[in-house]
C-alpha cells in the first residue's frame, strides 16, 4: 500500500479556505460588534445615569480593560469547559469580544452623554416632555454626534482583536492562514495577504471616521 | 455542574516562573514605549508638515501600524522575516513589532497634542537663537508631555497588555510562562486566573504610578 502525502504547495482551492476564514472574521466581528454595541449603550447609559450603578459596574469595566484579551479568551474557555456547558468556539469568541466591546463602547457613550449640556436637558424637561422623550429626542442625538467617530474606531479595534479568537479554536482568517503556513511554508506571501486583508477593511473606514470627526466637531 | 476542585498549590509552586514572566512583560512594555516615544515624536512632527518625503513615510508608518492587527505585526517579524532568511528570536520579534505598533499610535497622540501648542512658540524659540531641533526639544516637547499625558498612560497600559501576544510566538513573558507552567498539569483555569490577576496589578501600578508622576511633576 502506498501512502499519498498531501501536496504541500499552495493551490487555488486554498483560496476558498482563506475566503471562508475571511468570512468567519467578518461574521464574528459583525455579531460581536452588534451585541457589544447594544450592551455598551445600555451599560454606558446606566453608568451615566446612576452613581450607584457606576460604582457597581466599575469592577467589571476595570477588569475587562486591565486583562489582555487573549487571557480573557483562555479563561472563558477553561471556565466553560469546567462548567460543562457546551458552548462552541464561535459563541465563546462572540461572548468575550462583545463583552470587551460593550465595556469600551460604554465609556464612549458615557462620555457622549456627559458632553450634552445639562441646561439642554433641563430646558427639555421644563417644556413638559418626559425623560424618555428627552433621551430619545435631545440627549441621544447629541451624544451620537460626539461619539460616533470614536465608536467607529472601537469597531475597527474589534475587527483587529478578532484575530486573537483562534486561541479558543475558532478558525478565522488569521488561523486559516496559520494552517496554510504550517502546510506550505509560504509564510511571507500568506502573511502579506493577512496584512492586506485587514488594511483594506480598516484603512478606508478609519479615513472615513477621521473625516466624519472633523465634520461633526461641535 | 461544577464538580471541580481547585489546586492552588500547583500555581503556588510556579510563582517564581510567573514572576519572571511578569518581569519580562514589564521590560518589553517599558522598552517598546520608550522606543515608541523616541520614534513617535519625529513622526508626529513630520505628519504635521503635510507634504514631502518625511510626511509620506510617517503617514505610511502610522496607517500601517494602526490598521493591521498587532498579532499580524508580530507574526510578520517572526515568521515573515524568517521566510526571508532573517531569523530573529521571539524576544526581538515582539519588541520590534510592539515598537512599530506603539510608534504608530503614539505619533497620532503626539500629533493631537502638537495641535494644542501654538506654532508661534517655535518661531519665538527660533528668534531667540535656538535651531529647529533645539526648539522642539526644549520648548515644544516638554509642554507636549503634559498635554498628552492621559493618552500616553492609556497607551502604556495597552502596550503592556499587548505583550501577551508574545505567547503565540513562544516567548516566555507572563502569558507564555503561564502557558508552559500549566502544560505540566493542565490546570489552566487556576494558572490563567492568577495570570489575569498579575496583569491587573501591573496595569493598576502603571496607572497609579502615572498619577503620582502627574501629581508630583506635571501639575499646573
Amino acid at each position: 500500500m502506498q501512502f499519498v502525502l498531501s501536496d504541500p504547495s499552495l493551490h487555488w482551492r486554498d483560496l476558498w479556505f482563506l475566503l471562508q476564514g475571511a468570512g468567519h472574521t467578518l461574521w464574528v466581528t459583525l455579531v460581536a460588534g452588534l451585541l457589544g454595541t447594544l450592551g455598551g449603550i445600555l451599560l454606558g447609559w446606566m453608568r451615566f445615569g446612576s452613581v450607584w450603578l457606576r460604582w457597581f459596574t466599575a469592577p467589571y469595566v476595570d477588569v475587562v480593560r486591565s486583562v489582555p484579551m487573549i487571557i480573557q479568551l483562555i479563561l472563558a474557555n477553561s471556565f466553560l469547559a469546567l462548567s460543562g456547558l457546551g458552548v462552541n468556539a464561535f459563541w465563546l469568541s462572540v461572548l468575550v469580544l462583545s463583552s470587551s466591546m460593550a465595556v469600551v463602547t460604554s465609556e464612549v457613550v458615557r462620555g457622549g452623554l456627559e458632553a450634552v449640556p445639562p441646561t439642554y436637558r433641563r430646558a427639555a424637561r421644563s417644556l413638559g416632555i418626559n425623560w424618555l422623550q428627552e433621551f430619545c429626542h435631545i440627549s441621544a442625538p447629541l451624544a451620537l454626534r460626539t461619539s460616533f467617530a470614536a465608536w467607529v474606531g472601537l469597531l475597527l479595534g474589534l475587527a483587529k482583536d478578532s484575530a486573537l479568537v483562534s486561541v479558543v479554536g475558532y478558525v478565522e482568517y488569521m488561523k486559516s492562514t496559520q494552517i496554510l503556513i504550517t502546510r506550505t511554508h509560504e509564510a511571507l506571501l500568506l502573511l502579506l495577504g493577512v496584512g492586506l486583508f485587514y488594511f483594506v477593511i480598516c484603512y478606508p473606514v478609519s479615513r472615513y471616521s477621521a473625516r466624519l470627526e472633523r465634520r461633526m466637531a461641535l | 455542574m461544577f464538580g471541580y476542585t481547585f489546586y492552588w498549590s500547583l500555581v503556588w509552586d510556579a510563582i517564581p516562573e510567573l514572576l519572571a514572566g511578569a518581569w519580562l512583560t514589564v521590560q518589553l512594555a517599558a522598552l517598546s514605549m520608550l522606543l515608541g516615544t523616541v520614534f513617535g515624536l519625529p513622526l508626529a512632527v513630520a505628519r504635521r508638515q503635510g507634504e514631502g518625503r518625511a510626511y509620506r513615510l510617517a503617514t505610511a508608518w502610522v496607517e500601517l501600524a494602526r490598521n493591521t492587527p498587532t498579532l499580524f505585526q508580530i507574526y510578520m517579524m517572526y515568521f515573515g522575516l524568517g521566510a526571508l532568511g532573517i531569523q530573529i528570536s521571539s524576544y526581538w520579534a515582539v519588541l520590534i513589532a510592539l515598537t512599530f505598533n506603539n510608534t504608530g499610535y503614539l505619533a497620532e497622540i503626539f500629533r493631537g497634542g502638537l495641535a494644542g501648542i501654538a506654532r508661534q512658540q517655535l518661531a519665538a524659540a527660533r528668534s531667540l537663537g535656538l535651531n529647529q531641533r533645539q526648539g522642539y526639544l526644549h520648548v515644544v516637547f516638554p509642554q507636549l508631555l503634559r498635554i498628552v499625558f492621559p493618552g500616553y498612560v492609556t497607551q502604556a497600559v495597552w502596550a503592556m497588555l499587548n505583550t501577551s501576544l508574545g505567547m503565540l510566538v513562544g516567548l516566555q513573558e507572563l502569558s507564555g510562562a503561564a502557558q508552559s507552567a500549566q502544560s505540566v498539569s493542565f490546570r489552566s483555569f487556576e494558572f490563567f486566573l492568577i495570570t489575569a490577576l498579575i496583569y491587573y496589578v501591573i496595569a493598576k501600578l502603571i496607572e497609579f504610578g502615572a498619577r503620582a508622576v502627574f501629581w508630583r511633576w506635571l501639575r499646573t
